[in-house]
């Protein structure tokens, strides 16, 4: 979504999914895996009559209230959007004014980009590396550096020509021929989603990970965008993609930097030729691409700057760079796959684990046994003693396995305090209930205590390269354990010096927190941890405990409950809630709209643009066109356009290009455990996912949701355990090429054969949850699924991969 | 079970005892309690039940390798330690197949076959506002109430005792709804007077129409007289699919045992007294000389 739009989040909130019209829901279970939030969907069903779509590999908790359910061929997604790409476009059933103003569907690309769709592949690829000149796929631009444009949108190169001859190849036959999906379901839906492309309709798209957790997860959530943008569903009430998170606080997570590629509020992770920061800031600060462009990264020198100064104080001066040259350059995505690979050849020596069961949620779990066996030690942060930290048990020679495990008991939720992110982008406040129990700690004092423990021994005993421990800024009162005000105080922002808006007032005194991001300076006299978070906790108080649940204009919109990144703005894009001329597209969908007279943007959300910005502005401020990405250019490594490849392990050959049937560039690893299966030896497709019952591998450890589901078990189609002669509450296998599961038998109406072209295939559905430790046991899920990655997000791919059934005798 | 006894100490109305006259009292004027199901928004998340289990502190149990596998149904069954269970049942419809989920538990009948059952005083009782409970003080462990109860549902302990749901009475007399109620994330269950939850299934069921099911119905089943659990199921003739009686009534031995042929048990203890009063005029009392003879 972030090549697409400018941002990679939730575009909309969880209450706003009552404002839509129809509901689609692919690549999630929200009824099991976000029941909570669900209600929102069922309110729209209730008080509009929204229709409730859901399309799975299996029928879930979901489809049993949804009003249309269609089972679909696990990893095939990406051809059924492409279908209705095609549809919404060959019956001009998208929003023209929305298509023409608010996309780069006019502007003209150059001729250095190509598809061909005999062989699948775009220009640039070299089979040698696996990799495309991403380079080539651009923008023709004038002296001035603007693109070309042809507003008529005719020009055979200009983006919605492109696209609407990428996507002719996905006939309703052809959605019909891959995803099994018959034509004439197919075309029902469409029909659905299609008649959402007018002002005053939308539809909300929900997934989590049956999306993201592909070889192409990234190219698939982009079909989506492209679908929504084309319906002109982006920014306005009811008009979502929800990318629904796990964990109560995944959101924040991310936003605060979890994973390596970012900094702190998606300010990019610094590369080797960011030399300076005057480099750094020079690389990352787009240059605008058209006019009306916002261009929202211009400000990147005010966000890196401050964001130093949060990280290492008065000791970040202008004279040294603010100690720029302290943060590591990356080239070489140290990301989760590199990590296990590099413990797997023996090239890391420790490991710190918080928060995550590696063993456990990491795709070949042998490859992860072999990789932790390789540690000199390993530190393990969690509640529980999780099968990472007791992974030497299984160990062929547990006795002579050398690494030494550390267990640091933490806290949960209720037993410390802090803030949570939502997947609506929204902080929240949760309180202490009671201590953690026995020699638990909350994590601010394991890592309060480590952070001065470390710093002294670098005092002490000197190092390698002391300084970002020794200059860092830790000034919390109590500095074994920060207070949780006191971060969040940090990331809000604080003033160095009196800081003064335009007009020369002074928005915050020296020492104050920060009234919002737009005051952040990089003359270092401001600081602040993640400028996204900026205006949570200004000097008026903590609005992440704010409960205000008043709504005036019934839209769901809460304002003073709790805030919301960025600046408290519910929906993200709002601008594009109204036309080019700055009116509503329609009275049903009013957010917010230009007032003539004051000149400025009002309505019931914070607008998402500059309020005194004409209506010319278009609404994706944080992109340098303005415009949504239906040609995402260069941002992508693996194509502009989506298109459909099969999972690396697949049952059947690509329809679409014979030649090119998995993506060409998915990361793939290549050791003597990294194996992959072929369809003669293992003829069925697995997919896994979490049931409603259990939280990831963590409420396996509790008494309630052990009742609830105490066995690890296995769904397959009624017809394939008639084949095998498997009875319910057997002990089956699953075999992949890479391991074995072991579950109960659940033969299932709700698994169909499918039709794939003539083939019979069939789907196999394994729930995830268990380990061997805790409550309720079983095997892990993970033995049999392959390493093997999307090439932009490095996410494994979980759903949808070759396996084998067997009956234990 | 209850924190409630027969004799009312909470001071709420009776309405039925088992086993013993009606109490008197303007027993109208109280609103029956009902929670509704509406099986069309049911997600078949099973919060309910961890939500009923938490409250009353039931411990079952966690099944092992000697336990049957159940699948997404928690056990196969009630038991004494389990008062709701979510049924889940794989049905072919003309949408193709489609999982029929819905929470079973004590129905708590209008007219209750377990209390019309119970021989033993005040051992299950009605309430003013239709719950229907147990006093464990006054019960014998006979089992007369599994039999009497159309829907199969108490469920007995080791100590020979009943066990169902009794509508989380503590919470309803302190002004909050059921625990499961509570805990439902989708509104499926509603809590209230059955006169707003019957109007309430109406409308869904109108909704239901309008979405293209062709009979949706309000499960408040006449046999028992109406019940404090009703249902909104969108098949209408597939009752029996739910996990629900398609027509359940008390059973007729024992409406006629507390109906009907009441008078003939009347007519035995009267006949009885008559018969004795008559014996006194006829013979007159009876002769201490001849127990003192016997004495003697």
């Amino acid at each position: 979504m972030a090549a697409r739009f400018g941002r990679g989040a939730m575009t909309n909130s969880w209450e706003d999914i009552k404002n839509a019209d129809v509901i689609l829901v692919m690549g999630g279970n929200p009824a099991e895996n976000h029941p909570c939030g669900f209600y929102w969907a069922l309110k729209a069903r209730r008080d509009r009559g929204a229709k409730i779509i859901c399309v799975d590999v299996r029928y879930t908790r979901t489809a049993a209230v949804s009003d249309i359910f269609v089972q679909i061929r696990p990893g095939t997604d990406l051809a059924f959007i492409g279908g209705l790409i095609n549809y919404v476009i060959q019956n001009k059933k998208y929003n023209v004014e929305y298509v023409r103003h608010f996309t780069n569907a006019t502007y003209i690309v150059k001729d250095t980009y190509s598809f061909d769709p005999e062989t699948g592949l775009f220009s640039g690829y070299d089979p040698n590396s696996r990799k495309y000149d991403t380079n080539l796929w651009d923008y023709e631009k004038d002296n001035n550096g603007n693109v070309k444009k042809d507003m008529s949108m005719e020009h055979p190169r200009c983006v919605f020509q492109l696209l609407k001859q990428f996507y002719s190849r996905y006939t309703p036959e052809v959605v019909e021929k891959i995803t099994g999906v018959p034509k004439e379901r197919f075309l029902e839906i469409a029909k659905i989603v299609a008649e959402t492309g007018s002002p005053d309709k939308s539809m909300t798209h929900l997934y989590a990970l049956g999306w993201t957790q592909h070889s192409f997860g990234v190219q698939l959530i982009g079909s989506m965008a492209i679908l929504q943008l084309l319906l002109g569903n982006i920014g306005v009430p009811g008009g979502q993609i929800g990318a629904l998170r796990g964990h109560s606080n995944v959101q924040g997570a991310t936003d605060l930097a979890a994973t390596w590629s970012n900094l702190p509020g998606y300010l990019k992770q610094p590369k080797a030729d960011d030399e300076t920061l005057q480099k750094y800031i020079e690389n990352n600060t787009p240059k605008p691409l058209d006019d009306g462009a916002m261009n929202f990264w211009s400000n990147t020198s005010k966000f890196i700057v401050s964001l130093l100064k949060a990280f290492y104080g008065d000791n970040a001066t202008k004279e040294n760079d603010f100690c720029y040259d302290y943060l590591p350059k990356i080239d070489k995505a140290p990301s989760w796959d590199a990590i296990i690979d590099n413990m797997y050849k023996g090239k890391i020596e420790g490991l710190a684990a918080l928060g995550v069961n590696l063993l456990c949620n990491s795709p070949n779990a042998k490859k992860t046994l072999k990789a932790l066996s390789n540690l000199k030690w390993l530190v393990v942060i969690d509640p529980f003693e999780t099968e990472t930290a007791s992974f030497w048990e299984k160990l062929d020679k547990p006795r002579e396995n050398q690494t030494e495990v550390l267990i640091l008991p933490s806290a949960v939720m209720g037993e410390k305090e802090g803030s949570k992110t939502s997947s609506s982008r929204r902080i929240t406040w949760t309180y202490k209930v009671v201590d953690p129990p026995g020699e638990a700690k909350n994590e601010y004092w394991i890592l309060g205590k480590l952070f001065v423990k470390l710093r002294e021994l670098y005092q002490k005993e000197g190092g390698k390269f002391p300084d970002p421990i020794l200059k860092a800024y830790w000034p919390y009162k109590n500095p074994y354990e920060p207070h949780p005000e006191e971060l969040l105080a940090e990331i809000n922002g604080i003033a160095l010096e009196d800081i003064t808006d335009d007009k020369g007032n002074v928005v915050a005194k020296k020492g104050e927190r920060l009234p919002g991001f737009i005051h952040l300076k990089d003359d270092g006299s401001t600081l602040c941890g993640c400028w996204i978070y900026s205006g949570v906790f200004p000097q008026s108080g903590n609005r992440a405990k704010s409960v205000d649940l008043s709504d005036p204009s019934g839209l769901g919109i809460y304002p003073n409950f709790a805030f919301t990144w960025p600046a408290n703005r519910r929906i993200l894009y709002n601008r594009a809630s109204a036309n080019p001329e700055g009116k509503p597209w329609s009275p049903q969908k009013r957010l917010i709209w230009w007032n003539e007279k004051e000149n400025k943007w009002v309505g019931h959300d914070v607008p998402d643009i500059k309020p005194d910005l004409p209506p010319s502005y278009a609404p994706f401020i944080m992109l340098p066109e303005g415009r949504g990405r239906l040609f995402s250019c260069k941002y992508l490594v693996d194509g502009p356009f989506p298109e459909f490849y099969e999972p690396v392990e697949s049952s059947v050959p690509n329809l679409l290009h014979p030649k090119t049937r998995y993506s060409p560039v998915v990361k793939i690893y290549k050791s003597e455990v990294d194996v992959l299966g072929s369809p003669d030896k293992f003829p069925y497709v697995a997919t896994n996912y979490r049931i409603t019952e259990h939280y990831h591998f963590f409420t396996k450890f509790l008494v309630g949701p052990s009742i609830l589901a105490p066995k690890m078990f296995i769904e397959l189609p009624e017809e394939l355990a008639k084949e095998k002669g498997i009875q319910k509450g057997e002990k089956i296998r699953v075999v992949s090429a890479r391991g074995a599961v072991e579950g109960y038998a659940l033969p299932t109406k709700r698994i169909k054969p499918l039709n794939i072209n003539g083939e019979k295939v069939y789907v196999v559905g394994i729930p995830i949850h268990w380990g061997f430790k805790g409550i309720a046991k079983g095997s892990i899920a993970n033995l049999i699924t392959p390493f093997v990655f999307d090439p932009n997000s490095f996410t494994p791919e979980f759903k949808g991969f070759l396996c084998n059934v067997e009956k234990i005798k | 079970m209850s924190i409630v006894t027969s004799e009312g100490t909470v001071g709420i109305v009776l309405k039925n005892v088992s086993a013993s006259p009606l109490p008197a009292g303007e027993i109208k004027k109280y609103d029956r309690l009902c929670i509704l199901v509406d099986v069309s928004s049911c997600i078949g998340c099973r919060a309910c039940e961890a939500a009923c289990r938490q409250w009353h502190d039931l411990n079952p149990k966690v099944p092992d390798e000697k336990d049957p596998f159940t699948g997404y149904q928690t056990f196969s069954d009630l038991q004494a330690n389990y008062f709701t269970l979510m049924k889940f049942n794989e049905v072919e419809t003309e949408k193709g197949v489609e999982w029929f989920i819905t929470k079973y538990q004590c129905m708590h009948c209008e007219d209750p076959g377990c209390l019309k059952a119970c021989p033993y005083p005040g051992a299950i009782i009605q309430y003013g506002n239709g719950v229907v409970d147990f006093d464990h003080s006054k019960c014998t462990g006979c089992k007369y109430c599994v039999s009497g109860c159309p829907f199969n549902v108490p469920r007995y302990d080791e100590r020979c005792k009943p066990w169902k749901c009794n509508f989380c009475l503590d919470r309803v007399l302190a002004g909050l709804e059921p625990a499961c109620v509570k805990t439902c994330p989708t509104n499926a269950l509603s809590f209230g007077t059955k006169e707003e939850m019957l109007r309430k299934a109406g409308k869904i069921v109108e909704e239901l129409k309008k979405r293209g099911y062709k009979n949706p119905v309000i499960y408040d089943p006449k046999g028992v007289g109406g019940t404090g659990y009703i249902y909104v199921l969108p098949y209408g003739e597939r009752i029996e699919d739910y996990g629900l009686p398609k027509d359940p009534s008390v059973s007729l031995a024992i409406t006629l045992w507390k109906g009907p042929l009441k008078w003939i048990g009347s007519l035995a203890l009267w006949g009885t007294v008559a018969g004795a009063i008559l014996h006194y005029i006829v013979y007159g009392p009876k002769k201490m000389k001849k127990i003192n003879k016997e004495e003697g």
